[in-house]
């Protein structure tokens, strides 16, 4: 036991620079952020590195930040170190336009589904994913859900012929 | 193809692949669940599955909701333990607001979530039983479900979906009728277990259909982020509960049941050593509630005005209880800023919430982890040169809840 978020910290620092910023602590736990070219050289060290050993993919999902220009996707990966038992939060951020991140199956064979989730409802394009297609929306939808340009349905709308949708 | 003892013919049907559609409808998948599967005779060669069938948008819907409106969203994930759910939704929502819970109020909430997980663990166990051909066991401890069922019934109100519990604590406190029907399943529930136990554990047409069916190796678990008992059953012993102890699991005296080979059978024993363990913390936990005096052995919740709605007849007596009355119900009360991940063990595994907020009154991002649906992606290698029939054995046993899945 003994691995600490300062010493993750520090490791990552001395390997990646100043590449690797905005470290901060929340709830106890360490996040940090990388520009998106370097996701997985950031993975594979946090994987390969004895003395880190975040081989545990716990979870993968998107986070849509409308407002910030150029920044507006953001993926964030949830890592495990089982043995230690700290867990850490990577994110990597990316314009909607052009929102294409490597993909991490290559590294966890968990990766594949929740890179397609993310694919379905934010857009992210996984680039090298072996089948990124829709999982959980219909093939034919031409749109990313859960991205914040897509309010939900107005509750108070009275267009809608009620005795057609039941209300 | 396999190896063919008889030469035959170019083109002969024999030669060739068979594709079949299992679901998404099918008496034997226990839920919408679709696989294409192609078939060489008996043979799975390769599936392909299809998911999304029950998808209902959680995460947008929870955008919109304050918190107390959420917790019946997580019902509806794994329906087969919902208070697992609700009790983490919960305790996400206390990191988040900081709200620490007295001691009895976790000790009620570890009988809630172990009496879950008992009625998890006996749905997929007596499930599996089915598909090998045995409805006894299933029918049998329906019947024993359903006295948790009524646990929950006299503490919520509700069975199924059962939105339990509050921010900081529970609705009301347990009755005295709930804690007799607690000592009731306590002591009708072992005799049955080991009833169960011994219709199945050396049975040799189980054993024979389970042993070496959907067989997984740990680190193969691992990297497809298996969680639970089925990554317990691959040998590694990963709980939430005694990894990151939540709602005062550190507490208790209880074991992590491991298998070995993780296959379908060691996953049927994992959870069935786990029901045992389930009911030494039970016991345990009574017991500690049966040692609060005074006032302590009234707590029933913690003290969140912000959150936890007053008493009826305060709000009709007093002004502030109205106000904070109000403002809950229409869900006027801005959170913290903020970004919390919490995990509780859930019936097939680690369960996790990832909440953002911005300081608004609804969550600005909710991410479900859902141990299913991460893990049903290996369903395909843990099936390939199979028979068809162990490979629906292996989707009982592998305990995926649509409801989870799909969220």
């Amino acid at each position: 036991m003994g691995l600490t978020n300062q010493y993750v910290q520090e490791k990552l620092t001395e390997k990646f620079g100043d590449q690797v910023f905005g470290f901060e602590e929340n709830y106890g736990m360490l996040s940090f952020e990388a520009p998106k070219e370097h996701n997985l050289k950031v993975l594979q060290f946090l994987y390969d590195e004895a003395t880190l050993g975040f081989t545990f993919l716990t979870d993968l999902c998107a986070v849509n930040y409308p407002d910030d220009k150029g920044r507006e996707l953001a993926v964030v990966y949830h890592l495990h170190n089982l043995h230690e038992n700290v867990r850490i939060r990577f994110k990597v951020f990316t314009s909607v336009e052009t929102p294409d991140v490597y993909t991490a199956t290559k590294l966890f064979a968990s990766a594949n589904w929740m890179e397609r989730e993310t694919y379905d409802f934010f857009g992210v394009n996984f680039v090298g994913h072996p089948n990124l297609k829709r999982i959980l929306n219909v093939d034919e939808m031409d749109y990313f859900p859960l991205r914040k340009e897509y309010p939900l349905e107005d509750q108070t709308r009275i267009d809608k012929d009620d005795e057609m949708f039941g209300r | 193809m396999m190896e063919q003892h008889i030469t035959l013919p170019e083109n002969s049907i024999e030669r060739r692949t068979t594709t079949l559609n299992v679901g998404p409808t099918h008496p034997a998948t226990h839920g919408v669940f679709q696989n294409i599967m192609e078939l060489d005779g008996e043979r799975v060669v390769s599936t392909e599955q299809t998911v999304g069938y029950i998808h209902r948008a959680f995460e947008k819907l929870a955008e919109r909701r304050p918190l107390y409106q959420i917790t019946p969203i997580t019902d509806r994930l794994n329906y087969c333990s919902s208070p697992i759910n609700n009790m983490g939704w919960h305790l996400t929502c206390e990191k988040l607001l900081g709200v620490e819970t007295p001691k009895r109020v976790d000790y009620l909430r570890v009988i809630i979530m172990e009496l879950a997980r008992i009625s998890d663990h006996l749905i997929c166990n007596s499930i599996v039983g089915v598909d090998t051909g045995a409805y006894t066991g299933f029918l049998y401890v329906m019947q024993y479900r359903e006295l948790i069922y009524e646990i929950y019934e006299e503490v919520c109100g509700s069975r199924l979906t059962t939105n339990i519990g509050r921010i900081g604590g529970f609705e009301r406190n347990f009755t005295n009728t709930a804690f007799t029907k607690l000592e009731k399943f306590l002591k009708e529930y072992p005799k049955v277990l080991k009833e169960f136990e011994n219709l199945f554990s050396r049975n040799r047409i189980f054993m024979e259909r389970t042993i070496g069916g959907g067989a997984i190796s740990a680190e193969r678990a691992l990297n497809y982020g298996f969680t639970g008992p089925n990554l317990r059953a691959a040998g590694v012993d990963y709980d939430v509960r005694v990894h990151s102890p939540y709602s005062s699991y550190e507490d208790f005296e209880f074991d992590i049941p491991v298998g070995k080979t993780g296959d379908n059978y060691d996953r049927f024993l994992v959870r069935n050593q786990e029901m045992w363990q389930s009911l030494r913390i039970i016991e345990q936990a009574y017991q500690k509630i049966q040692g609060f005096t005074g006032a302590d052995a009234e707590v029933y919740h913690a003290d969140v005005p912000e959150y936890y709605l007053p008493k009826k007849e305060d709000v009709y007596t007093k002004m502030e209880a109205l106000i904070w009355h109000f403002k809950i119900v229409m869900g006027e009360v801005d959170m913290p800023k903020g970004e919390v991940y919490k995990s509780v063990e859930g019936g097939n595994g680690e369960l996790g919430y990832y909440l953002i907020s911005d300081g608004g009154r609804t969550p600005f991002r909710l991410h479900f982890r859902r141990p299913c649906f991460i893990y049903y992606q290996a369903y395909p290698e843990l099936i390939k040169g199979g028979m068809l029939s162990d490979a629906i054995v292996t989707m009982s046993s592998l305990n995926l809840i649509a409801g989870e899945l799909d969220a």
